[in-house]
């Protein structure tokens, strides 16, 4: 939680004039009953009635200045509270987006939408009434003490006792229900997992007819959050009868002490009324404190929990600033002196996090500037890795990935990133128009480059049929277009960068055979620049490459041209033959 | 109001306990008005030096330690009341709305963004939640204690009653208007807050996409944007609302003067006594308070109405067309298909299928080729009855299945769709949705007939490897073995394959092909497909282009048709 506070930095001139204009505001408070008093000791003693309605109208200034102290307050309040939360929802969302691959694939997405929405806004709310009233009931809690003390010292140490006493129970059930509000939360996580799900899973749901299930499935989590809730919330709710307790307990004994006081002849009957006035006034403040601490409570948890995810280090480091300036200067330099090749992959390992087994294991090869390779091998046998360790998605565990001759470890992210073009097997395409989702790849692409880039990616055709052409809306997802439609949208993100490296990854699966065809006869034309990567299961997709890899289990098995490896490996003569039976061939 | 008897109705079910809490409200508040009274009675038998009546002190000193343990136990009774009326009814909330979830059309899942129900479900709720409990605690005990102070008043002096009870409504006139006034901002808040949601939801969601293209800097902008009017909104939303409180304590100072000038001019017309005017001051501001608290509580409970409002939206959303009251149920269906005149579109401007006739017999197979983005997974949402034609009918078995139950209609069918769906859970439990007793020999020989087998071994704990949220680290192929494997395992009579294995390595989907064949002898069958070998050996193939069923009939008719699908076929040797 204390870490979340610099958020509040920018907000320290509202943070401190909220909560003073709000002990400005109970001052003024307390100096209404000797006002009063002065009107029933002077006004009524006196049979003035022009100073009874001066003094009333004391009275309303009184309320009128309160009314402005307070309405400032809750401005300083609120504008700290909402531009807290503002930073930290800006803070976490960046952070969040820092994140490499291997992280997400841990936390999942469901916990990272509760905590940026949900626990933002718990803290939100925490904040405001910490600010408006946290520091209002501890200053009159021991402003009454000490007027106690005025009064007598002896009864001023039954307050003594009571407010420790009153702060432990206070404290203990914070304590207590700070962890179980963190439960209810993240309960609160499945039920929002399962609400994903259904709606991610609609189709397979209904069609296995499992509405039913999922239905008592939801109503086993959300019963599971309710009890929760019911356990903290029967904690939460002794603080109320509690203090209640403790404080006329100490009125009780207070009446006693005082009788005696009185009876010996130390105190006045005045007195002691004076003494119950102001533990009363405690009690009044220590009700609207238990109401806050539910809330306060839950702003604690949920900030935890946002704190947990700032704890989170992206694993994927940048080399410090000088490094990084050092490694692309020498990168200008010797891309310049010698021709080396675009990319190589030295004695590469890599294991994913959690996972027994290497994913890849010693992969070893180069390729030059220009050239096509074809990545192809059985499902899982590790092309996805390979061509993520290219864009450093991940870091290798063993072993070394150069472009350029530089360690792709030695590049700024940004710079290593911006030469890659990658499209992934699942095509993504964001809730705008298509348009905004092209310039992702170029940010200043021009009407022309656009159209070309759909061309080359064999969308042009449909792109044109689309309403509005480039400012055609996608909705979320890429709802309102077909599976193929969006892998060719992506590419043609790739293509519109002309990348250095691009990367296609098995991107082409929902594509026809023909448009697959006229695919890459397309990016053929691009020019001899571009590294091309292409991940496929069809043979007829890479045959044509300058090389290819054949991966097997995380190892490269076969590594040549077609002719070459349709002689001597294997496992691809046994992908190929999958594909095209002979007799398919010979027609 | 709509919404709020509609958050009555839900109150209802749990009557017994708004009953108790309020009587426990009424006791509390009744003892906490006599404790007082008591005090001052033991205050006024301390008179001084050696004038203690220590005997009847104690006496009283007793009656208050009851009193004061009676009321912390009503107090915390009530407590527990008022969480398990509102937890319960948020709890029955949001269950309602789950509901609903399963019975809305596709259409509305297919055309809402998942972040903005998620949000409705989640944070809505949640919010509400808080409103409803706040509102409970306070409003109830604050209304009560209206009503007790009202009645110690009225017994000392009605003039100056009067005066309290004409002034004081003002502070709910303050609080109604600025209620009215804030509604809208809270509204927006909350549809600025889905609107965020959404945005969080796509970004997170799709952070590998995200970072490929560099687009962090990018879609912060547009966070920080929305972030921005967030807080604009919230700031108004908060502040305004927060104006309430300060404002009805305004009031309640008029009150206290008023009290007061009142008081004392009739004290000194000798109306009253001054201690009467003291205790009658001290119950005037006993009366307000309530009153800030509710105001207090209108706020919130605005919020929560805000928040109601969206939740009810989707629980009103109009659900499928239920199943007719008589609907049969089918059994044992051989598989005849019969589509006769099917029109649909999903846009009513933008017609797609028109007059659509197709007859299927039992065990035949069906491929539907035709270039990317033809609208052939429209013809699959027909069949299983995710989208409803717009004219014209689907029989099988000479049964149409608008006159069967969506379940036993769905339960004809297996299908694997390209688009993957796996549930956070384990392999296993993955595996066995259609089948939920399967056998762990079933589950094998389903595995292994898929060829899924073998990488499911590899995981680190087999088939009781929990995999995350959409299939998590998983390659795409595997996660389509594993709906593979799902499928084999229950083996309907009916199949469809859209793109069943487009990411699967062609050696291993040879042999699945096997297992497919396998299954798809005697069972009438849909394939999706690019594969040449499977759509070959088609008993028909349906040509598919622009939504239309251009051509229809076996490999050779067509291919002797010379048309579009003898174009398509050569071009895959080109």
């Amino acid at each position: 939680m204390g870490k979340l506070l610099i958020y509040l930095r920018d907000y320290k001139k509202e943070s401190i004039l909220g909560p003073l204009f709000k002990l400005l505001e109970a001052s003024f408070e307390l100096i209404v009953p000797l006002v009063m008093a002065a009107i029933i000791d002077t006004g009524i003693a006196n049979q003035d009635k022009g100073y009874v309605f001066q003094y009333g109208i004391i009275l309303i200034l009184l309320g009128l200045i309160g009314l402005i102290c307070s309405i400032t307050a809750q401005y300083f309040a609120a504008k700290a509270a909402v531009g807290f939360s503002t930073k930290l929802r800006h803070a976490l969302f960046t952070h969040i987006e820092g994140l490499s691959f291997q992280e997400i694939d841990t936390v999942g997405t469901s916990t990272l939408i509760t905590r940026m929405t949900s626990d933002i806004n718990q803290v939100q709310s925490g904040v405001n009434l910490t600010l408006r009233l946290f520091l209002r009931s501890p200053f009159i809690v021991f402003g009454a003490m000490i007027m106690a003390f005025t009064i007598d010292f002896k009864a001023a140490l039954i307050f003594v006792v009571a407010i420790p006493l009153l702060s432990i129970v206070v404290f203990t059930v914070m304590l207590v229900s700070i962890p179980i509000y963190k439960k209810v939360q993240s309960c609160l996580d499945h039920v929002l997992l399962l609400t994903r799900e259904n709606l991610t899973g609609a189709r397979v749901i209904r069609a296995f007819h499992k509405e039913e299930e999922e239905y008592k499935r939801f109503l086993d989590k959300n019963g599971q959050l309710t009890s929760l809730q019911m356990f903290v919330g029967s904690i939460t709710a002794l603080t109320n009868p509690i203090t209640y307790v403790i404080i006329n307990g100490a009125i009780i004994l207070l009446i006693y002490t005082g009788a005696i006081q009185v009876n010996i002849g130390n105190l006045t009957q005045g007195q002691v009324v004076a003494l119950v006035n102001y533990m009363s006034q405690i009690l009044v403040e220590l009700i609207k404190l238990a109401n806050l601490i539910v809330s306060m409570t839950k702003a604690f948890a949920c900030a935890n929990r946002v704190q947990s995810i700032f704890e989170i280090e992206c694993s994927i480091k940048e080399k410090s600033k000088k490094g990084i300036e050092d490694a692309s200067l020498q990168k200008n330099f010797s891309s310049m002196k010698t021709i080396v090749p675009a990319i190589e992959f030295q004695k590469v390992c890599l294991t994913y996090q959690n996972a027994g087994e290497e994913a890849l294991t010693d992969l070893n090869f180069t390729v030059n500037k220009g050239q096509t390779i074809g990545i192809i091998g059985g499902t899982g046998s590790g092309k996805s890795s390979l061509v993520h360790l290219i864009a450093r998605y991940y870091d290798v565990s063993k072993g070394q990935v150069l472009i350029n001759g530089e360690d792709v470890r030695d590049y700024p992210l940004d710079m290593l990133r911006r030469k890659v073009g990658i499209v992934m097997q699942k095509a993504v395409l964001f809730q705008g128009s298509l348009r905004d989702n092209l310039k992702w790849g170029k940010e200043d692409a021009t009407e022309e480059e656009m159209w070309h880039a759909l061309e080359l990616s064999q969308a042009k055709e449909f792109v044109l049929t689309k309403e509005g052409g480039l400012d055609f809306i996608i909705s979320q997802g890429g709802k309102n277009l077909s599976g193929g439609q969006k892998q060719r949208l992506t590419i043609a993100r790739a293509l519109i960068r002309k990348p250095e490296i691009l990367i296609l990854d098995d991107s082409a699966s929902a594509l026809d055979f023909a448009t697959d065809a006229k695919l890459r006869a397309a990016i053929k034309t691009i020019g001899k620049e571009m590294t091309v990567f292409i991940v496929s299961q069809r043979a007829s997709s890479i045959q044509y490459a300058d090389q290819i890899l054949v991966l097997d289990d995380g190892q490269i098995v076969g590594k040549g041209k077609h002719e070459e490896l349709l002689e001597n490996c294997k496992v691809y003569q046994e992908i190929y033959y999958s594909q095209f039976p002979k007799q398919a061939t010979s027609y | 109001m709509a919404i709020v008897s509609k958050v009555l109705r839900y109150i209802k079910k749990y009557r017994f306990f708004v009953i108790l809490s309020l009587a426990l409200a009424a006791v509390t508040v009744a003892l906490t008005l006599y404790l007082p009274i008591l005090t001052g009675n033991a205050v006024d038998l301390i008179l001084g030096k050696g004038q203690v009546d220590f005997d009847a002190i104690f006496a009283i000193l007793k009656q208050m330690a009851i009193i004061m343990v009676i009321t912390a136990i009503a107090q915390w009774i009530m407590g527990l009341c008022n969480n398990h009326i509102t937890y319960y009814v948020v709890r029955d909330i949001r269950e309602k709305a789950f509901e609903k979830l399963e019975i809305l059309p596709l259409k509305y899942i297919d055309g809402h963004s998942y972040g903005e129900i998620v949000s409705r479900i989640i944070a809505d709720a949640d919010q509400f939640a808080d409103g409803l409990l706040m509102g409970f605690t306070q409003l109830f005990s604050g209304v009560i204690t209206i009503l007790g102070t009202l009645l110690f008043m009225l017994s000392i002096n009605i003039r100056i009653t009067l005066v309290v009870v004409i002034i004081t409504p003002v502070s709910l006139f303050v609080a109604a208007f600025i209620a009215k006034r804030t509604y809208s901002m809270f509204h927006l808040q909350s549809s600025t807050r889905g609107e965020q949601t959404a945005l969080i939801e796509e970004v997170i969601g799709n952070q590998k996409v995200v970072q490929a293209y560099q687009q962090e800097e990018n879609y912060t902008k547009k966070f920080d944007e929305i972030n921005k009017r967030l807080e604009t909104c919230s700031l108004k939303a908060i502040f305004y609302s927060s104006i309430t409180n300060p404002a009805t304590r305004f009031v309640n100072s008029l009150v206290y003067a008023g009290v007061g000038i009142t008081g004392a001019i009739s004290a000194i017309y000798g109306g009253i006594s001054v201690g009467q005017l003291s205790c009658f001051l001290s119950y005037a501001n006993q009366y307000t308070k309530p009153f800030n608290e509710i105001s207090g509580v209108i706020t919130e409970l605005q919020n929560a109405l805000a928040c109601a409002a969206r939740i009810f939206d989707l629980i009103e959303e109009e659900p499928q067309k239920p199943d007719d009251s008589d609907a049969s149920i089918l059994d044992h269906v051989n598989g005849t298909i019969d589509l006769a005149n099917v029109s649909f579109s999903y846009v009513k401007e933008v017609p797609l299928i028109k007059n659509f006739n197709l007859h299927v017999n039992p065990g035949q197979r069906i491929a539907i080729v035709g270039p990317t983005g033809c609208g052939k997974t429209t013809l699959i949402n027909l069949l299983m009855r995710f989208y409803d034609v717009n004219s014209g009918n689907i029989l099988i078995d000479n049964n149409s299945i608008y006159h069967i139950t969506r379940e036993s209609l769905r339960k004809q069918y297996g299908m694997v769709l390209q688009e993957t769906w796996l549930r956070h859970g384990t392999v296993k439990e993955n595996i066995i949705m259609g089948k939920p007793y399967a056998t762990q020999e079933e589950i094998l020989k389903a595995a292994k007939a898929s060829h899924a087998d073998s990488f499911i071994r590899r995981l680190p704990n087999g088939y009781d490897t929990i995999i995350g949220e959409d299939g998590g680290s998983l390659s795409q192929g595997q996660k389509q073995l594993l709906c593979i494997t799902r499928v084999m395992l229950c083996l309907p009579p009916m199949l469809i394959l859209d793109e069943a294995t487009s990411s699967i390595d062609t050696r291993t989907e040879l042999k699945i092909q096997e297992a497919f064949a396998k299954m798809m002898e005697g069972r009438t069958s849909f394939i999706v497909a690019h594969r040449l070998s499977t759509i070959q050996s088609a008993d028909i193939i349906l040509v598919m282009k622009d939504g239309n069923i251009i051509e229809q009939g076996n490999h050779e008719t067509l291919i002797k048709q010379g048309g579009f699908y003898a174009k398509l076929y050569q071009s895959q040797f080109a």
